[in-house]
């Protein structure tokens, strides 16, 4: 134990970034929980210096969160891109990663390549999905350009669907963003089971191979096991990030967050969070609150999970 | 089953392209392992001795020559369909699975004909434990048991699938000295029980002369020597051979051969009948000094080690290579430890000359 009468010197060096925190994670957070449960607050009334306004303390705000139409929206959307692209990416990045690893030819300028998503800004990410997936309405029947991923499927004898325009189906809508936060997940992913790979002893392989241990067996009662606290890790930070999706919706369809002609379609609950704030900071900040629970439980539940399904 | 490589080579790449140099590290390697025996694989590091033990198991390729078990030749047979057991210096058990998983997962692998009901599995599995004696501990994961229950883990895993040779790279390095000494006869236990032809690699002479039927002796890719361990000890066939076997090590002298005598300074210390007359390095085993008051080689006494059974007496002589000469004696003979030197006759049978350029044995 440090001498009490020199602790002064070790608060001393910590104010730094103590001050930082307190000033841009610890206040935010608390009047967030206060914003939520001042009745109807809004800041541009909050800030009238000729009306004295007195917000009332209730609940209200969560009441009126979960009564917006759009809120339930918002959710289905959040939970569905979740559910889908986490596992996706998860088992892709795997399979990757052990790809990777067992190769030797060009394994470093693959790396390099799997992981230009992460250093690439995804709102410029998505406008070139959005490009690859856009189509150009002209007068004939047929329309003038239907983007690169349509032309791909006409080569295939497929026909080409419309996957972000005006008239776009909803599972469309889905499928692009699907594909788009996949991709753009990857890499972290496989950047740590790659890490986590190069951790593992080689001779788990050769006694396996001695053993004449097929290679899906070897993946799945070898690797994975050995790999699960890379795993976990991957797939509760994907969880949280996948809660938290909001600017690849923005990259693929702008701020309106949907189709031509149907607004708001795949909206998210960053994108409900966003859209509060300059209005109604009071239902923002309880939309932020009942994000944070949602996101709380799943991590909970993910743990729990792990804690039984991981080796250390 | 019988194990014989014949004219075994292997040759590593170089790693840096510019310099070319290839590393041999095993160099045109025959001998013949015969049906049910524990032989021990010795040398000091780098002399590819696991290199050899990896080539039968077939987790590398021979540059050239071949293997063969029994009349099959193995050389091009995959690792898996050789039928061998292999036990890592590290023992490689499957961390996240408890002991039994581990055991039985070599079972698991077994496909067509061979396929066994779960029931059969378990029984092999404890049949396999209870041999190594671990069939207490089959709940356990590999972090819960200590060094040497691991080593018989992984020995029962190895065993399991009655392999046809098994294989054990330096399966006592990672134990502690008492455990070693009780493990090696464990091996040697469990390795008469089943009959396997087993192949062991190791560094430590003691441990592969006490539990071997044969040892072989290998330096640098280059087999020195194969034979029981007592013959090999008693009559080694250079210098090299002579001076890795025995503990405390042998004793090295610079010495001559004149009209039949050999000379250890200028005292004449034997009779070398038939040897022409050459400068030699002479080997001397430390039991095969006698103290005698008018021995032929004299001595400066520097200490005397009594260690109950016997006495080691330290003593330093002009023409020895080694800073000290040890000599063990029975504990009956009394030394005088006052008096500055010490005279030695010399045993005939534990005295060997050696050439002084090949360091061959030069027979007498």
């Amino acid at each position: 134990m440090v001498d009490t009468r020199k602790q002064w010197k070790a608060w001393l060096y910590l104010s730094p970034a103590i001050v930082l925190l307190l000033v841009f994670t610890v206040w935010p957070i608390f009047n967030t929980i206060r914003l939520s449960l001042m009745e109807g607050y809004n800041s541009t009334m909050a800030a009238n210096p000729y009306v004295d306004h007195e917000f009332a303390i209730g609940l209200g705000n969560f009441k009126r969160v979960l009564e917006y139409p759009n809120f339930l929206t918002c959710l289905k959307n959040t939970v569905l891109l979740c559910v889908i692209t986490v596992p996706i990416s998860t088992l892709l990045a795997l399979l990757i990663a052990v790809g990777l690893h067992s190769i030797k030819f060009l394994q470093k300028p693959l790396q390099t390549i799997f992981f230009m998503p992460y250093v690439t800004n995804s709102i410029a990410i998505g406008m070139v999905f959005a490009a690859m997936f856009n189509m150009v309405i002209g007068g004939s029947t047929r329309p003038d350009s239907v983007g690169i991923i349509n032309n791909l499927l006409e080569a295939l004898g497929i026909d080409y669907v419309n996957w972000t325009n005006a008239g776009s189906k909803y599972w469309a809508n889905l499928v692009v963003m699907v594909v788009y936060i996949v991709w753009n997940a990857l890499p972290f992913k496989i950047l740590v089971l790659l890490g986590g790979l190069q951790g593992i002893n080689k001779q788990y392989y050769e006694a396996a191979r001695v053993d004449g241990t097929k290679k899906s067996r070897v993946l799945w009662k070898i690797t994975v096991p050995l790999l699960s606290p890379m795993l976990a890790y991957v797939i509760i930070t994907g969880f949280i990030g996948g809660f938290k999706e909001y600017s690849s919706i923005v990259g693929i369809f702008g701020d309106t967050m949907g189709p031509a002609g149907n607004p708001y379609r795949m909206d998210t609950m960053v994108g409900f969070i966003y859209r509060a704030i300059g209005k109604q900071e009071g239902t923002a900040s309880a939309a932020a609150l009942i994000l944070f629970g949602i996101i709380f439980v799943v991590t909970m539940i993910n743990l729990a999970v792990s804690k039984k399904k991981t080796h250390y | 089953m019988k194990v014989v490589l014949q004219n075994l080579t292997k040759i590593f790449p170089s790693r840096d392209k510019k310099s070319n140099q290839e590393v041999v590290a095993v160099n045109d390697f025959s001998f013949e392992i015969p049906d049910g025996k524990l032989i021990g694989l010795l040398g000091p590091s780098g002399c590819g001795k696991s290199t050899t033990l990896y080539m039968i198991s077939g987790l590398q390729k021979p540059t050239s020559g071949k293997i063969f078990f029994g009349d099959d030749d193995v050389t091009e047979l995959s690792t898996e369909n050789r039928g061998i057991g292999l036990v890592f210096q590290n023992y490689a058990l499957y961390p996240h699975m408890t002991v039994k998983q581990n055991i039985m997962f070599p079972l698991e692998n077994l496909k067509g004909k061979d396929k066994l009901t779960k029931a059969e599995k378990l029984e092999r599995a404890m049949s396999a434990a209870k041999l190594v004696q671990i069939d207490e501990l089959m709940d356990r994961k590999p972090n819960e048991l200590s060094g040497g229950q691991q080593q018989r883990v992984a020995i029962a895993r190895a065993l399991v699938k009655m392999p046809r040779v098994l294989l054990l790279d330096e399966p006592l390095s990672n134990l502690d000295a008492r455990l070693r000494l009780q493990t090696r006869e464990e091996i040697r236990r469990i390795q008469k029980e089943t009959g396997i032809t087993t192949v062991f690699v190791t560094h430590d002479q003691e441990e592969a002369m006490s539990i071997s039927d044969m040892i072989v002796v290998m330096k640098l890719g280059v087999l020195q020597q194969i034979g029981k361990p007592q013959e090999v000890y008693d009559d080694p066939v250079n210098l090299f051979v002579a001076k890795f076997l025995g503990t405390p090590p042998i004793n090295v002298f610079n010495g001559a051969v004149k009209e039949g005598k050999l000379y250890i300074g200028d005292a004449a210390v034997l009779e070398t009948p038939g040897v022409e007359d050459q400068e030699v390095t002479v080997g001397i085993r430390p039991e095969g000094f006698e103290l005698e008051a008018d021995g032929a080689l004299e001595c400066q006494l520097s200490n005397v080690e009594v260690m109950g059974r016997d006495v080691s007496i330290v003593t330093t002589h002009p023409a020895s290579c080694n800073v000290t000469i040890r000599s063990i004696i029975d504990a009956d003979c009394k030394v005088d430890v006052t008096a500055t030197s010490v005279r030695y006759n010399l045993k005939p049978h534990k005295v060997f000359i050696f050439n002084k350029e090949t360091e061959e044995r030069i027979y007498f």
